[in-house]
């Protein structure tokens, strides 16, 4: 057999090229796929604008706060009640556990000065957890991840334009969470009464500086800015929810049925429900909850770990930066 | 210009997308696609590869060392393992320059880039190891290193901005067994007790080419009972899930029964049996690396790379340096007891400052705004 001896020049050359690398991708997902995935979502909004209705359209079973409480009869509670509901999806083989939390008796009350205050407490409440966990000595491998992700805020179909409680809410919360704003119960619109009230909507959170999701300045890449232009040229979405099935031309579809037609719940043409639905969970859902725990969290941790310094240096009479050696 | 005509183009890619990121969007696309015509799915089935856009935008690294005495065949197998060749420049020493040669720990960095995908591979060298006339503690500068980086780590962790922090840790030590013995030696029990606890620990078989069939066997037997014997914890390949499919059970398996693999390296490409193959040339005959009845370079390049990678830096992460961390926070909260500077020790955990919030909301007392927090069975009242 003829013998030869070659020095090799380098990668790329023929057979030997492949290392294998992105094989590596494949072990993540296998890994993923073991883990699950976790996602809260928060609703806020009046009572009556369909947000229980539209949790369990969006995740096409009975996931909302109302599914779960026994009393059929529903008043409106005389405070805020923040309300969370777990449940464990599955699909394709792929498991999420998803928590909807609710938030009854918001702007309901005669008078909601700081209704937003429960909120903006309890969202706190559940970065101050996980921040807890994060700094403990013996940790966690897989520190439970109770962040509220993203808040989708239900704005009344009035057609005009963003009430006082909704620019409040918005801005101050906006700071903190990612809120996605829809438009409940668009059904009351027409296409062009709708496109006059998101444009309206557009100018208002503009014009009092609501960094809504998909936030501009966070944006990664150009490709990112891209989609997330269009995005943003959309919002809100004016969203239809229904849990009942009619038949429509031999097929059964998600609606509402009126005397003067069903209002197909999935149908683009009749509503947003599809683009909020895609959104959310079918291509943006990692990324909200990359922006929660990579920007909300951080900002609040750093704000929480100033404070602490401080207080520990006060507590023992020490300058604040002789702490830094000790910082966590 | 962005027009749509219907959602299935909700997110009308342009042309000009990379190819990689458009792959696993397009994937993405794809799978809903094929969902939306199954109107009973919601859709999070895409979450997957949601994740796989974001990992294949960031690439990934991965930090190896490489220990054991010089001339054991390191540099070959890494460049072999790799396809790269990153010792070029390389200028050996003789004996006597080597006398009084301390343990130096060398980094080599090379990006790697396959089918769209990112590696920034780092080689953790470390030579002068076990060279030495007098090798006392000769893994001291090893063990020093590896504890810097997670030093490092914990700093950049427990920092204020913690946007861009880089993982130098060390993910795997492959150590490199000479195979003219009869076992471990002495500095090999010893270096290997020194790591265990601190890196995913991969000892190797050098230069197994010099070893009969039968050889390698009794030799890998035989070190494997002293590994047993002197409580070393080299890494451990996870178990199977029960739902994987048979041949990857059987490959695991194989895998697991060849511990230590016992490698070969080569830098040069040789003619054997009609094709072209990576090899040592014998005047007995040629000597193929990547033939798994030759030795066990596949198994182990499939191991590093294709199946454990990202269980070698879990495992890192999730025991090495939690372990790491937990001691560093015992020594240095016992050393402030030890100063007497304070009564007690300075509360580093938990964060005892109350909620700003809280505080403001308890003396605001507006009857309208009480608030109850439901969770599970849990009541909390604010």
């Amino acid at each position: 057999t003829p013998h030869s001896c070659k020095t090799v020049p380098g990668p790329g050359m023929g057979d030997f090229s492949y290392v294998g690398i992105d094989a590596i991708l494949e072990q993540m997902r296998r890994k993923a796929m073991k883990q699950g995935f976790e996602l809260n979502i928060m609703v806020v909004g009046q009572s009556g604008l369909g947000k229980s209705t539209l949790m369990n359209t969006l995740f096409k079973s009975k996931v909302s706060r109302k599914s779960v409480q026994a009393t059929s009869q529903e008043k409106i509670p005389k405070t805020i009640h923040i309300k969370s509901v777990s449940h464990d999806i599955e699909e394709k083989g792929v498991r999420m556990k998803l928590t909807v939390i609710d938030t009854p008796g918001f702007g309901d009350q005669i008078n909601n000065e700081n209704c937003w205050q429960p909120i903006m407490k309890f969202i706190n409440a559940q970065y101050e957890q996980y921040l807890q966990e994060e700094i403990n000595i013996n940790r966690k491998k897989r520190i439970p991840d109770s962040r509220v992700h993203c808040c989708i805020y239900f704005i009344p179909p009035t057609g005009h334009c963003l009430r006082p409680l909704d620019v409040e809410f918005m801005r101050r919360l906006s700071k903190v969470v990612n809120i996605v704003p829809v438009i409940a119960k668009a059904d009351t619109l027409t296409l062009e009464e709708r496109d006059f009230f998101k444009q309206k909507i557009r100018e208002e959170l503009r014009a009092n500086g609501i960094d809504v999701y998909p936030q501009k300045e966070f944006d990664e890449d150009a490709e990112d800015r891209m989609i997330n232009d269009k995005i943003r040229e959309m919002i809100p979405f004016a969203v239809v929810g229904s849990d009942q099935e009619y038949q429509v031309n031999g097929r059964r579809l998600l609606g509402r049925k009126t005397k003067w037609g069903t209002i197909e719940v999935e149908n683009i043409a009749h509503c947003e429900f599809a683009y909020l639905r895609d959104l959310l969970i079918r291509t943006h859902m990692e990324n909200i909850k990359d922006i929660t725990s990579s920007i909300h969290y951080e900002v609040y941790r750093v704000r929480r770990l100033n404070e602490n310094n401080t207080a520990v240096a006060h507590a023992n009479g020490l300058p604040q930066h002789h702490m830094t050696s000790h910082e966590m | 210009r962005m027009h749509m005509t219907n959602y299935d183009n909700f997110l009308s890619l342009p042309l000009s997308l990379s190819r990689s990121l458009s792959l696993s969007l397009s994937r993405s696309l794809s799978l809903f696609l094929s969902l939306s015509q199954e109107k009973q799915y919601v859709g999070f089935a895409t979450l997957p590869n949601q994740v796989h856009r974001k990992s294949v935008k960031k690439g990934f690294d991965f930090t190896l060392m490489v220990a054991g005495e010089s001339g054991m065949g390191k540099s070959t197998l890494v460049n072999s393992l790799f396809l790269t060749d990153l010792y070029k420049d390389r200028k050996l020493l003789n004996a006597e320059e080597r006398i009084n040669q301390t343990v130096e720990i060398i980094k080599h960095t090379v990006d790697i880039e396959e089918k769209g995908v990112k590696l920034k591979l780092t080689i953790v060298d470390t030579p002068g190891f076990g060279d030495a006339v007098n090798n006392n503690e000769c893994w001291k500068p090893i063990t020093d290193y590896i504890d810097q980086q997670f030093e490092q780590y914990f700093r950049d962790e427990s920092g204020l901005n913690r946007k861009n922090i880089q993982d130098n840790r060390v993910h795997c030590c492959l150590y490199f067994i000479p195979p003219f013995g009869h076992g471990l030696r002495p500095v090999d029990v010893e270096f290997m007790k020194a790591l265990h606890e601190k890196v995913n620990v991969v000892p190797l078989i050098a230069k197994a080419d010099c070893l009969t069939p039968n050889e390698i066997k009794k030799l890998k037997d035989r070190v494997r009972e002293e590994i047993e014997r002197f409580g070393i914890k080299v890494y451990q390949f996870p178990e199977c899930d029960s739902d994987e499919d048979e041949e990857f059970k059987q490959l695991d398996k194989e895998l697991k029964e060849c511990c230590p693999l016992a490698v070969i390296g080569s830098n040069t490409v040789v003619e054997a049996r009609g094709q072209r193959v990576r090899g040592r040339l014998y005047p007995w005959g040629i000597v193929e690396v990547e033939n798994q009845s030759h030795c066990d370079f596949v198994k182990l390049r499939n191991m590093l790379i294709r199946s454990h990678m990202h269980d070698l830096k879990d495992v890192t992460c999730d025991v090495h340096y939690e372990n790491y961390r937990a001691q560093c926070i015992q020594d240095m909260t016992s050393k402030l007891t030890q100063d007497n500077r304070m009564e007690s020790p300075i509360p580093i955990l938990p964060l005892s400052t109350p909620d700003v919030e809280t505080d403001r909301l308890i003396k605001m007392k507006d009857e309208e705004v009480n608030c109850y927090v439901i969770m599970g069975n849990i009541t909390y009242i604010g």
